[in-house]
């Protein structure tokens, strides 16, 4: 199925962390990496991913990013919800330390 | 105290400037991830969900002031004020930056600490009895053997490249606080009828995927020849042991496969070999020289029980209960051993503050030979307290959230980081922890309950030690959500157990209520004086499992 679209595929966002301190970062549209999920580029029915992750593996040669891959999520009202708290948690910070993490910014 | 002699010194300071050497390139991108991954993890780094994470290793636990203010001083610094005690008497630091984690170790060697042995395929640093030197109950201080074992496999060439990670746990006590059946290699100091001190030895613990219990492979090897001894396993375990199946690599899987029996002629065809070569019989001075080290601090000669403690018992009921719990008898009269709990009602189990880490500290300077324990149940411990000290300490403690009365109790949790900061997280473990925490925050509650021991692990690498919990529990990931399996009946003392798993797992909403209502089903079901443990073991999960999933 590469490259073409996937209609029962749920919507994706490509993940990784950051080489230098290990947060974790959002693929964006144009390519770059982003720090909140709410800036990630949505890869509809499996759209591009293959192109896009690529692209990562390029970033992870050149030491900029870790372990870049894909997961769901849903959209509602154009907000990004991941399907796993996993992805939750990693888009927030610790559940038990609301001052630390991306959601304390 | 054990100080670094200067050969050890330089090692670990070589070791810091090769891993400065090594981030520079990976920062510049002269060096892949797959290269460096190896190189990071042997000084401790690991990549969590949200950052890195830096283990720093506390060897068997013992640690002083000066370091435990170097602990402060780098959450301060390069972390977000605060480490993580761990179960293998490790602290942990969940944010620090790539490119100051070797002024980190830098930092670290000023005071003879280090991250070396937290992580990789060889000998970690070696756990034992926190109440060491202290108890009453016990036999001789273990650590001068957990640091011959130290100084022994750290670097040791033919052990830096096992099939999996090795833990070895040694006590000198008759009662065991170091859970030491379920380590690869557990030793009991005992002494024989001769009165000579010796070992026995355990081998094949251990916990995770499979979990079981050491088995004794030799009832005494006399303390001159321990490493020896060790060795031998070792080198059984470095032949033998599976390098093909990550699951099936770590020593209890050989000793299960092939049985005791076998593993026992190996071991002793190996040690015959050793013991001709005359290699490693510790020398009876290098022995003196280490015992020197770990001497008893100069305890003054006082009564049994000293005479103000009792009064301040007696009339200050807030003290009774924190002295009830987290008082431990001392083998020195009129001394006391002092627990810290860091399980504050409804808060992170082993989390601390930079703040009560100076704390703690400056406490431990006045009042208990600038001695500090760190716990595998993620408390600290002032091991030798004057009696007539304890009121004032107790104050003190209280002010900086450090006196939770709870040792042993419901709410003294252990809790792994779980999902809320760990890669391989199902589930997390810290969220459940609190809300357990809570829902027996009464301390009447907590002391009718009795002993009781809850352990909470997010996956099934079981670092919060679900299996030998009285109620263990463990958390299993279902489509992207959380579920919590529990079992009942571990232990992890001198009558060590696995747990039973009670049946299927319950959501996050439903966990804690389910814990409770195994606690009310033991109240309901208990005679005189049977402890929660004893009550499992007499009538078994049954009464547990109708109460929970009805009768059908
Ligand atoms: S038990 Fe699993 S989730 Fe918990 S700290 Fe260990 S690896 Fe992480």
């Amino acid at each position: 199925m590469a490259g073409k679209s996937n209609k029962t595929l749920p919507p994706q966002v490509l993940t990784a962390n950051q080489l230098f301190d290990g947060d974790v970062v959002y693929w964006r549209e144009d390519g770059t990496w982003a720090q909140d999920l709410p800036d990630a580029f949505i890869f509809e029915a499996g759209a591009g991913i293959e192109a896009a992750l690529v692209r990562a593996e390029a970033d992870v040669e050149a030491s900029k990013i870790l372990d870049p891959y894909m997961f769901a999520v849903s959209i509602d009202e154009g907000i990004i919800h991941p399907s796993s708290v996993r992805e939750t948690i990693r888009a927030k910070g610790p559940t038990v330390r609301l001052d630390l993490g991306k959601q304390a910014a | 105290m054990y100080r670094y002699d200067e050969f050890d010194a330089s090692l670990v300071k070589d070791r810091v400037d090769q891993f400065r050497d090594q981030v520079a390139l990976r920062i510049s991108g002269e060096i892949t991830e797959d290269e460096f991954k190896p190189l990071r993890l042997m000084n401790g780094l690991y990549l969590q969900l949200h950052a890195y994470m830096l283990r720093v290793a506390i060897p068997y636990g013992t640690f002083d002031s000066r370091q435990m203010r170097m602990l402060a001083h780098i959450a301060d610094k390069y972390d977000k004020g605060y480490g993580h005690f761990t179960t293998r008497q490790n602290i942990q630091y969940n944010w620090p930056k790539l490119d100051e984690v070797p002024d980190i170790l830098r930092d670290l060697a000023t005071v003879e600490m280090h991250a070396i042995q937290t992580s990789g395929n060889c000998i970690r640093n070696v756990t034992s009895d926190q109440y060491a030197g202290a108890a009453k109950d016990e036999i001789e201080d273990p650590r001068p053997w957990c640091e011959m074992i130290r100084q022994w496999s750290s670097f040791h060439p033919e052990f830096s490249f096992l099939p999996r990670k090795f833990k070895i746990a040694v006590t000198g006590a008759a009662h065991d606080r170091a859970a030491i059946q379920v380590h690869d290699i557990g030793a009991t100091l005992t002494h024989n009828d001769n009165g000579e001190t010796g070992f026995t030895i355990y081998v094949g613990g251990g916990l995770g995927r499979t979990p079981m219990l050491g088995k004794k492979i030799r009832d005494f090897v006399p303390r001159a020849e321990l490493l020896a001894y060790l060795e031998a396993v070792m080198r059984v375990y470095n032949m033998h042991g599976r390098r093909d199946n990550l699951y099936k690599a770590r020593i209890k899987i050989l000793v299960h496969e092939i049985g005791a029996e076998e593993m026992i002629r190996l071991v002793d065809a190996e040690y015959e070999d050793i013991q001709k070569n005359g290699a490693l019989g510790l020398p009876e001075e290098e022995i003196a020289r280490i015992l020197n080290y770990f001497a008893p601090p100069a305890f003054e000669p006082l009564d049994e029980t000293d005479t103000s403690y009792a009064e301040k018992l007696n009339g200050d009921l807030a003290f009774a209960n924190w002295a009830k719990t987290n008082i431990a008898e001392h083998k020195a009269p009129g001394y006391a051993i002092v627990n810290l709990s860091l399980k504050p009602i409804g808060d992170i189990p082993g989390d601390i503050s930079a703040e009560q880490m100076y704390a703690v500290a400056d406490l431990a300077e006045r009042y208990s030979f600038d001695e500090i324990r760190a716990t595998h149940e993620q408390n600290l411990t002032l091991p030798h307290v004057k009696q007539s000290d304890l009121y004032e300490l107790w104050q003190k403690l209280t002010d900086q959230g450090l006196a939770t009365p709870n040792i042993g109790l419901a709410s003294d949790i252990i809790a792994c980081p779980g999902l809320d900061y760990c890669n391989l997280a199902n589930a997390r473990s810290i969220p459940l922890a609190q809300e357990i925490s809570n829902r027996f925050a009464d301390l009447d509650r907590q002391h009718n309950v009795g002993p009781l021991k809850i352990k909470i692990s997010g996956c099934i690498n079981a670092c919060g030690h679900h299996h030998v919990g009285h109620i263990g529990i463990l958390g299993v990931d279902r489509k992207g959500k959380e579920y919590y399996q529990i079992s009942l009946g571990g232990s992890a003392d001198e009558n060590t157990s696995v747990g039973k798993i009670l049946g299927p797992s319950f959501d996050e909403h439903s966990i804690t209520d389910a814990v409770e209502t195994v606690v009310n089903t033991y109240l309901g079901l208990r005679e005189d004086g049977e402890t929660f443990l004893a009550a499992v073991g007499r009538v078994g999960l049954e009464p547990f499992k109708e109460a929970l999933y009805g009768t059908d």
